[in-house]
């Protein structure tokens, strides 16, 4: 069989798509940065989850040292069971706190770590006590609305918890916030 | 006696519309043997793969250049009008993110697949509709050669080799054409652009799923291309309607596959 011209450009053409499927995988998509390696997975229980999805990034310092690997509904405690997929390399001790944060104002959610002091470290199949539901918005605007309201309406009520707080705010800044500037930290 | 003259126009019509329905049917139907006869005797397009590639040539090769210049504009009105709304939410830097999921999910499969449906389907049609009139199919049967398998099947072949890698040049340059307008026009920082696109844009999720649809994107247009083809009445007006048929087919195949396959894929 003869070489055309035409298998040369057919050639060219399954080359370049190649390349293109090379390029989405490497460039576009994560497929190098997806696999954390070996992993354990230790569970969180939440009151409220919010938006968290599977697969969702699991950090710890603002590094990504795992993913959720599943989401679950508890019906006995009414809780929601995350099972987080934890790298190897990564230990944690027993009392680290899990956080739902959001990225960015309108970002995805993600579950954030803060280790405490604990000496024994997260092994598989553990379940992280501490942990902090995520912010649902329409619940803030509407304790901030009911704030306001009751300001409003009773003002003799609120002028005393301004009192209050400020009484309080003396006890830590000091008689003179600017007191705190030149004095030592304790 | 009026009404028994508008009766008769009633039954006319209702036997009007029967008759397209099942003739609509007869054809699906001769259409769905024509694809199982394909896929039963396309031995003979791996045993002699220069008839496939001969056809790759001609569906996929020539095809490039309309493909990869539509890609670059849609990639870049892609960026201007994704810039426009996400600059009032301040965060113009995932546009790469906006650009890359919109083309590698959608765009990329669907324009290709129309593109191919209009570019490479109306020539299959074409000749084969041509074959059919000159004869020459039935000269091959005369012969003893299926031409199922020596004309159809590297055909269909050629055509599903061929949308994938269009579709995935399609997304590829499109993305391009987005950073070009995102980057050195705009102005929005390249290191974002790439890393939010790499962190949201998944392989498994959105790149295969991508190419699983181009990939049946690319039997539906083929399938479609080589039967109206096929069926065409041996005329010059039988031929330019199935042309026409095919484009019209495809495009609404294709839009309504795309809509199956991608609530197969999203789980809510």
């Amino acid at each position: 069989m003869e070489r055309t011209t035409i298998d040369l450009w057919v050639g060219v053409f399954v080359a370049l798509g190649v390349a293109a499927l090379l390029g989405l995988a490497m460039k576009v998509g994560n497929l190098t940065t997806s696999d954390i390696g070996e992993t354990y997975t230790v569970t969180a229980n939440f009151e409220n989850i919010g938006g968290l999805k599977p697969r969702a990034p699991v950090k710890s310092a603002g590094v990504v040292v795992g993913r959720v690997g599943g989401i679950k509904f508890d019906p006995a405690s009414f809780e929601a069971v995350v099972s987080l997929n934890i790298d190897k390399r990564y230990q944690f001790p027993n009392d680290t706190f899990a956080n739902i944060y959001t990225a960015g104002l309108l970002g995805e959610q993600y579950i954030a770590l803060e280790p405490g002091g604990d000496e024994i470290n997260l092994k598989n199949g553990d379940k992280i006590a501490q942990t902090q539901d995520a912010v649902v918005l329409e619940k803030m605007i509407s304790q901030f609305l009911y704030n306001k309201a009751s300001e409003t309406t009773a003002p003799a009520v609120a002028a005393e918890k301004q009192a209050e707080s400020t009484e309080t705010g003396d006890d830590t800044l000091g008689s003179n916030p600017l007191d705190n500037l030149t004095a030592p930290a304790k | 006696m009026t009404r028994v003259g508008l009766l008769v126009r009633l039954a006319r019509t209702l036997r009007n519309i029967g008759h397209r329905f099942v003739d609509r049917l007869w054809r699906l139907g001769a259409g769905a043997r024509l694809f199982w006869l394909t896929l039963i005797s396309s031995g003979e397009s791996f045993r002699r793969p220069w008839l496939v590639i001969r056809e790759v040539y001609s569906t996929g090769v020539l095809s490039l250049i309309i493909i990869l210049v539509s890609a670059f504009f849609v990639g870049m009105v892609l960026g201007l009008q994704g810039y426009n709304t996400l600059q009032r939410y301040g965060s113009s830097e995932a546009i790469g993110v906006l650009v890359a999921l919109a083309l590698v999910r959608e765009l990329g499969p669907v324009v290709t697949a129309l593109l191919f449906a209009g570019r490479a389907g109306t020539a299959i049609t074409a000749e084969i509709g041509l074959m059919k009139a000159t004869e020459q199919l039935s000269a091959m049967e005369m012969m003893a050669v299926s031409p199922v398998s020596r004309v159809i099947a590297p055909r269909f072949w050629a055509g599903v080799i061929s949308m994938p890698i269009l579709a995935t040049l399609f997304s590829m340059v499109g993305i391009l054409g987005g950073y070009m307008v995102a980057v050195p026009l705009i102005g929005v920082d390249a290191g974002a652009f790439w890393s939010q696109m790499q962190a949201n844009v998944d392989w498994r999720d959105d790149i295969v799923n991508g190419l699983i649809k181009s990939v049946v994107f690319g039997v539906a247009c083929t399938i479609i291309a080589l039967f109206e083809g096929y069926d065409a009445p041996p005329t010059a007006e039988g031929v330019s309607r199935a042309t026409t048929r095919t484009v019209v087919t495809s495009s609404l195949v294709v839009l309504g596959l795309d809509f199956v396959l991608t609530s197969f894929m999203i789980t809510v």
